[in-house]
């Protein structure tokens, strides 16, 4: 190990890494860290460059610029030592129509060539089990709907003991159902040491059963770090329902807050609903019973009162821009 | 592939048993004349029948498909995170292709060799060179034969193998792979080409009847051999070039 201990830490380390399609950066200098035990969030609008940085990682695609380690490794040097201890679901599975679901798994061991071929028939059955298929495994995969099919390619990254999984969007083409089951599956490779890197563009997703998370936009890297640390950078907000808006805005503006523009909540049932009145909290806030006091005092009739913290979607919207809009 | 590569011998032997006059010699695909009175020669010309368009066919399927048949499913990336290697895939997918050369051509004779068998008298064959040989040598020497096409085949699949590396497409693969192999034999045929005739694949590809003659002439199977082997070389290094770099996208 030449470099010191802070890498050995990480799974996944990517310094300055570059790759340009033509004149076109799909991923333009990002410098990422996952450290080893994590379950990493990979967010990023669709075209943001999540897919390529996955396979420049893997040794897929060469990188125009940059130096990465996985698993301590530098890559694609060390590619055949590293890979047999990393699964990976890359865009989507992939299989042979014509073959049956265990056959589709056998044929892929056997291109890693360390996979004991004695044990095959055990680790791709167990595998099937871990994902729910053994009922469907003597079935022709063209048979398979959707959602099987995700759930065997998740099978095939679960073939033999991985130190890192890289999961590129394992919920695509779930039901809810399957959605939960591989987030709890998730939870439990991560309960036993394995660090998961998974991409999503469901922020819900990312924030159930991530501890770590980075975003991604136009190539570029726009934030990263623990979920917690993501989201103190977006400010709580103050939410007030009432039908006074304008005695509402004037006593807010009383305590030190700026008053956003109100919006209309939804009303619930045949109730009328009341317009919505809030402000964002800055540094040393006063604290909510003085806010709703003065509120009570002002003569504000209060149908209402909440303070919320930022969630990843105002961040994630915040650092990659709103609508479809997607920056080319 | 394999069944239709059958069907010809079945076809040439069909034909040629329900025609009311038998081929005259000289007629027809070498070999076809003599159909009638040994049955073992339909594999032979089935295996004449067979070389400059439909072997090729299906070795240009078979080839073109290698490498872009896996791109196009989507598993090459599966098998290259294995990790497979990628020189280790490249020579296992030639390997296959060389292996369905050999099938391929075993088939046509060893279809021929049974269809003959039962709709023609069986008996000793007169070689090419006057001497007679039996049964049993006579199935050597048609195994011979299958094995010098075989080999004759490898430059092709190599060609093919080169092509797939190129493209996502199996389709176009496999049909640039073909093309090729027609646009070998047509400058084949042009004499005013006579001196890049030695460096095309399909040059020797009918040059096998000095395996007919009585002592073998090993002459053309080392030329031939010689070739195929340089195209191997060529073009194995061109797949090498190109797959070991390449960014597997698809």
């Amino acid at each position: 190990m030449t470099s010191g201990t802070a890498s050995a830490e990480l799974a996944i380390e990517l310094r300055g890494l570059t790759k340009r399609f033509g004149h076109q950066a799909a991923v333009d200098d990002i410098d990422l860290a996952v450290p080893t035990g994590s379950v990493f969030g990979f967010l990023g609008p669709n075209g943001s460059g999540k897919t390529t940085t996955i396979r420049v990682m893997l040794g897929l695609a060469a990188a125009t610029a940059g130096q990465i380690r996985v698993l301590g490794r530098e890559m694609p040097r060390h590619l055949a030592d590293v890979l047999p201890r990393v699964g990976a679901l890359v865009e989507g599975p992939a299989f042979y129509p014509f073959l049956s679901g265990a056959a589709n798994l056998h044929r892929l061991d056997t291109a890693d060539r360390r996979a004991s071929s004695t044990t095959r028939d055990a680790r791709v059955a167990q595998a099937l089990e871990r994902v729910g298929l053994t009922h469907a495994a003597g079935k022709k995969v063209h048979a398979y709907s959707l959602g099987m099919k995700q759930r065997l390619g998740i099978a095939n990254a679960l073939l033999s003991p991985r130190e890192l999984l890289v999961l590129d969007e394992p919920t695509n083409g779930l039901d809810p159902q399957g959605t939960r089951e591989v987030r709890s599956l998730v939870r439990s490779l991560a309960a036993g040491g394995t660090t998961v890197f998974v991409s999503s563009h469901l922020l819900a997703e990312v924030e159930q059963m991530c501890t770590h998370a980075a975003v991604m936009s136009a190539g570029s890297l726009v934030a990263q770090g623990t979920l917690d640390e993501l989201r103190r950078v977006g400010l709580a907000h103050v939410r007030v329902r009432t039908p006074d808006v304008d005695a509402a805005r004037r006593v807010l503006r009383h305590l030190g807050l700026v008053p956003e523009q109100s919006v209309q909540a939804e009303g619930q049932g045949n109730e009328p609903s009341d317009p919505l009145v809030s402000a964002p909290l800055t540094d040393h806030p006063p604290k909510s019973e003085v806010i709703v006091e003065a509120l009570v005092a002002g003569g504000v009739r209060v149908r209402g009162f909440a303070v919320e913290q930022a969630s990843l979607e105002d961040r994630f919207v915040a650092l990659t821009g709103e609508g479809f809009d997607i920056a080319q | 592939m394999l069944l239709a590569l059958a069907a010809i011998p079945i076809l040439v032997a069909v034909a040629v048993r329900l025609s009311s006059s038998p081929p005259a010699p000289g007629e027809g695909p070498p070999f076809l004349d003599r159909v009638t009175q040994n049955g073992l020669f339909v594999g032979i010309a089935a295996l004449v029948v067979s070389i400059p368009l439909f072997l090729p066919l299906t070795i240009g399927v078979v080839a073109g498909d290698t490498i872009a048949g896996e791109a196009s499913l989507g598993t090459l990336r599966y098998l290259l995170v294995g990790p497979a290697g990628r020189v280790r895939l490249l020579v296992v997918k030639y390997v296959g292709a060389a292996a369905f050369c050999l099938a391929a051509t075993l088939t046509v004779v060893a279809a021929g060799a049974i269809i003959g068998a039962s709709l023609f008298p069986v008996g000793p064959v007169t070689l090419l060179s006057g001497d007679t040989i039996g049964v049993g040598e006579s199935v050597l020497r048609s195994l011979l034969l299958a094995g010098y096409v075989t080999v004759s085949l490898l430059g092709l699949s190599a060609i093919g193998l080169f092509i797939s590396t190129l493209t996502e497409v199996p389709v176009g693969a496999m049909a640039a792979t073909i093309v090729l192999s027609v646009v070998a034999q047509v400058l084949d045929s042009l004499s005013q080409l006579s001196w890049l005739h030695p460096w095309l694949f399909s040059h020797y590809w009918l040059d096998f009847a000095d395996l007919l003659r009585q002592p073998i002439s090993w002459g053309s199977f080392g030329a031939n051999a010689l070739l195929q082997a340089g195209y191997i070389a060529v073009f194995g290094a061109l797949a090498y070039g190109r797959f070991v770099t390449k960014d597997v996208l698809s």
